[in-house]
């Protein structure tokens, strides 16, 4: 394993060694001690390695990930794996406001609650909230699936494009053009996976959840609807 | 009693004919105009300044004899790959989607000859611009469609985009005829729908947020890239200001003559300030916090000739961009299509509905029976040759000017035409001393 002390060495120099690692290397296994808030903290990796932050981070953490399995145990600031293309991102505490922004792909887990705006604008990513998730969550979220054990803030799903959204929990309020679901077979099978890979699956059950979709009134503009705008 | 004089009638310069048009209009269809382009009212410009030239108390440079340069740097305050470009005249953001693949890829042609850069937009970047674009901006909206860190890393810089002149403080726009297929699965969209772009970043909020997201954004990049900055013509002393607390290496100010694929014409018309009102206040913030020339700043909107880019370099900017005026270039609203212009119940020069995607140029369109009409490599032709003129037009003012460089041109070389135009330029009023609101106050 190699172990980088961020406090000694630096965030540049902890992300141009991550950058260097192209998949061609059995340096796969790495761990970054005293984070101490830092932002930023393994951005942009692009390889297949395991990176363990012992110790909370700052912004960004993890931002457009490819191919990486990073585990923050710990909590994480804003944004953390936004716009991430693959790979996976396991935050053992809780995550600030938004968590997964713009995600196209991979995973996102959050053992503990999320902030406000948890999967804003989602395109594609995968979101396990093992607790609650705060007010505008998945605010114009165009696909993916966003898993919440816990309870929903205000507002969830306003503007909503295809995005499947599943909560077990209340929901304070939906958003504009956000509406319930019927769970079908595939939702249920979407679930079941989603729980397993998001370590959840000992927690919760698929048929507990209920899914939220857009309405689709919202797809092309009518004068009628201006009130919900 | 009919021979009496009658009262002719007289139109109302409130309810002008156009305004009563509008009304119909809106009653009748329940929406509000949208349209492509920039602000059409008369506005101050740089129509409203004059160069005063060389006289006995200046020295001239002989043209096309005594070396004028034109080169200029942009992204050297962090950047460790700044860009070097040939001319200062870049070429605006503009989505694939809004235009054409064809019509990008003539902009990315044309720039590269004549050795300046091209820009992406809010719809990603395509293989087009980027096989095609020697140096290329890859802007970074607050839709993120299409974004990912393989595109930020192949760009030449990156510019965060907060607003644009057509619209500060708006969205994106691209209505559902131009979602076709392709448009939508780089956006991840369903086809056809009515796209709006949320107005905001959907992970920062504010300039302490954007100086951390500028330094992600370094940081995935290896502070190899320039960041430029872009700020609608709002308020550019303090966006300015800001963008240089937030670490940009260089800020794009756009003025409301900057043209948008599609918004609303309320918007285009009625938010935002004129170019020209905002280069001397984001001049003077640079210079205030000791970053002018080190931060470098592109101005844009209504950039048409030569005589506007040196315009614009003398009263501070290090460069211009071209949105509008390159699409004309290209062909957009050329008087050879006009009998179909008439058929869409408008005429060349005129039209402006981009958003309807039935452009008969096939620039601002995305039905493959339009687009193929458009010859990229004619048009990147034009485009090339367009740009030349205007360095050449810049270079014979600076060279009447005495200057040696498009960069010495100054403000203390212009003059204004009018009240307006001098105070907000900057400027003496033609013939005085006076500059308004100098002695009173910025």
């Amino acid at each position: 394993m190699q172990t980088f002390d961020l406090g000694k060495e630096g965030l540049r120099a902890l992300n141009s060694a991550l950058h260097a690692l192209k998949g061609q290397t059995n340096m796969t296994d790495w761990e970054v001690i005293n984070p101490k808030g830092a932002h930023a903290i393994a951005a942009g990796v692009d390889a297949p390695v395991d990176i363990t932050v012992r110790g909370s981070t700052g912004y960004y953490c993890a931002g457009m990930n490819k191919q990486a399995t990073i585990r923050i145990k710990g909590s994480a600031g804003p944004g953390v794996a936004e716009n991430m293309m693959s790979g996976t991102v396991i935050i053992d505490g809780d995550a600030s406001q938004y968590a997964g922004a713009t995600g196209r792909g991979g995973l996102l887990v959050i053992k503990g609650n999320a902030s406000s705006r948890c999967g804003i604008s989602m395109k594609g990513i995968d979101i396990v909230v093992h607790g609650n998730i705060g007010h505008m969550s998945a605010f114009m979220a165009q696909s993916g699936n966003l898993v919440v054990l816990g309870n929903a803030g205000e507002a969830l799903g306003d503007s909503l494009y295809e995005a499947r959204l599943f909560v077990r929990g209340t929901v304070k309020s939906l958003g504009a053009d956000c509406i319930e679901k019927e769970m079908r077979d595939e939702h249920y099978a979407i679930l079941e996976d989603l729980l397993r890979r998001g370590e959840a699956d000992h927690k919760a059950r698929p048929e507990e959840f209920r899914r939220y979709g857009s309405a689709r009134k919202l797809y092309n503009f009518n004068i009628d609807n201006a009130s919900s705008y | 009693m009919t021979d009496l004089p009658r009262t002719p009638p007289r139109f109302s310069a409130t309810f002008t004919p156009a305004v009563n048009a509008e009304i119909r209009r809106a009653a009748a269809s329940g929406i509000y105009d949208i349209r492509g382009g920039g602000t059409k009212r008369h506005l101050p410009h740089f129509d409203d300044l004059l160069f005063l030239g060389a006289s006995i108390s200046r020295y001239p440079l002989e043209g096309y004899r005594e070396k004028c340069a034109t080169d200029v740097w942009l992204g050297t305050r962090y950047a460790k790959k700044p860009i070097h470009l040939d001319i200062p005249i870049t070429i605006a953001g503009m989505s694939f989607g809004a235009l054409s693949g064809p019509a990008k890829e003539a902009l990315g042609r044309g720039a590269t000859a004549a050795g300046t850069s091209t820009t992406t937009g809010d719809g990603g970047m395509t293989e087009e611009e980027r096989g095609h674009s020697k140096t290329l901006v890859y802007q970074y909206l607050p839709s993120r469609y299409g974004m990912n860190p393989d595109d930020l890393r192949r760009a030449d810089a990156i510019e965060v985009v907060v607003g644009q002149g057509a619209k500060p403080g708006g969205g994106g726009m691209l209505l559902g005829q131009k979602i076709s297929d392709r448009v939508a699965q780089m956006r991840n969209l369903p086809k056809g729908i009515d796209q709006r772009s949320a107005c905001r970043h959907p992970d920062w909020t504010g300039p302490d947020d954007l100086e951390i997201k500028i330094h992600e954004l370094r940081e995935i990049t290896d502070w190899e890239k320039p960041i430029y900055v872009k700020v609608g013509g709002a308020r550019p002393y303090y966006d300015t200001a800001l963008a240089v607390k937030a670490g940009a290496d260089v800020v794009v100010v756009d003025g409301m003559q900057g043209g948008t694929a599609a918004t609303q014409d309320v918007f285009i018309e009625h938010v935002g300030m004129p170019i020209l009102a905002c280069i001397p206040q984001a001049v003077k913030a640079l210079q205030d916090l000791g970053m002018h020339r080190k931060v470098q700043l592109i101005v844009s909107g209504g950039i048409r000739s030569g005589a506007d880019v040196a315009k614009a370099l003398a009263l501070g900017a290090d460069a211009v961009a071209i949105g509008t005026a390159a699409l004309i270039a290209l062909g957009d609203n050329d008087p050879k299509w006009e009998e179909e212009y008439q058929k869409l119940g408008t005429t060349a020069d005129a039209y402006d509905d981009w958003h309807e995607g039935r452009d008969p140029a096939g620039i601002t369109t995305q039905d493959p029976e339009l687009y193929k009409r458009f010859d990229p490599i004619l048009g990147g032709r034009r485009l090339k040759n367009y740009l030349k003129v205007m360095t050449l037009e810049a270079q014979t003012i600076a060279r009447a000017c005495g200057k040696s460089h498009l960069h010495n041109l100054e403000p203390e070389d212009l003059v204004s035409l009018t009240i307006e135009a001098a105070a907000m330029a900057g400027v003496p009023v033609a013939g005085t001393n006076w500059i308004p609101g100098r002695n009173g106050g910025w």
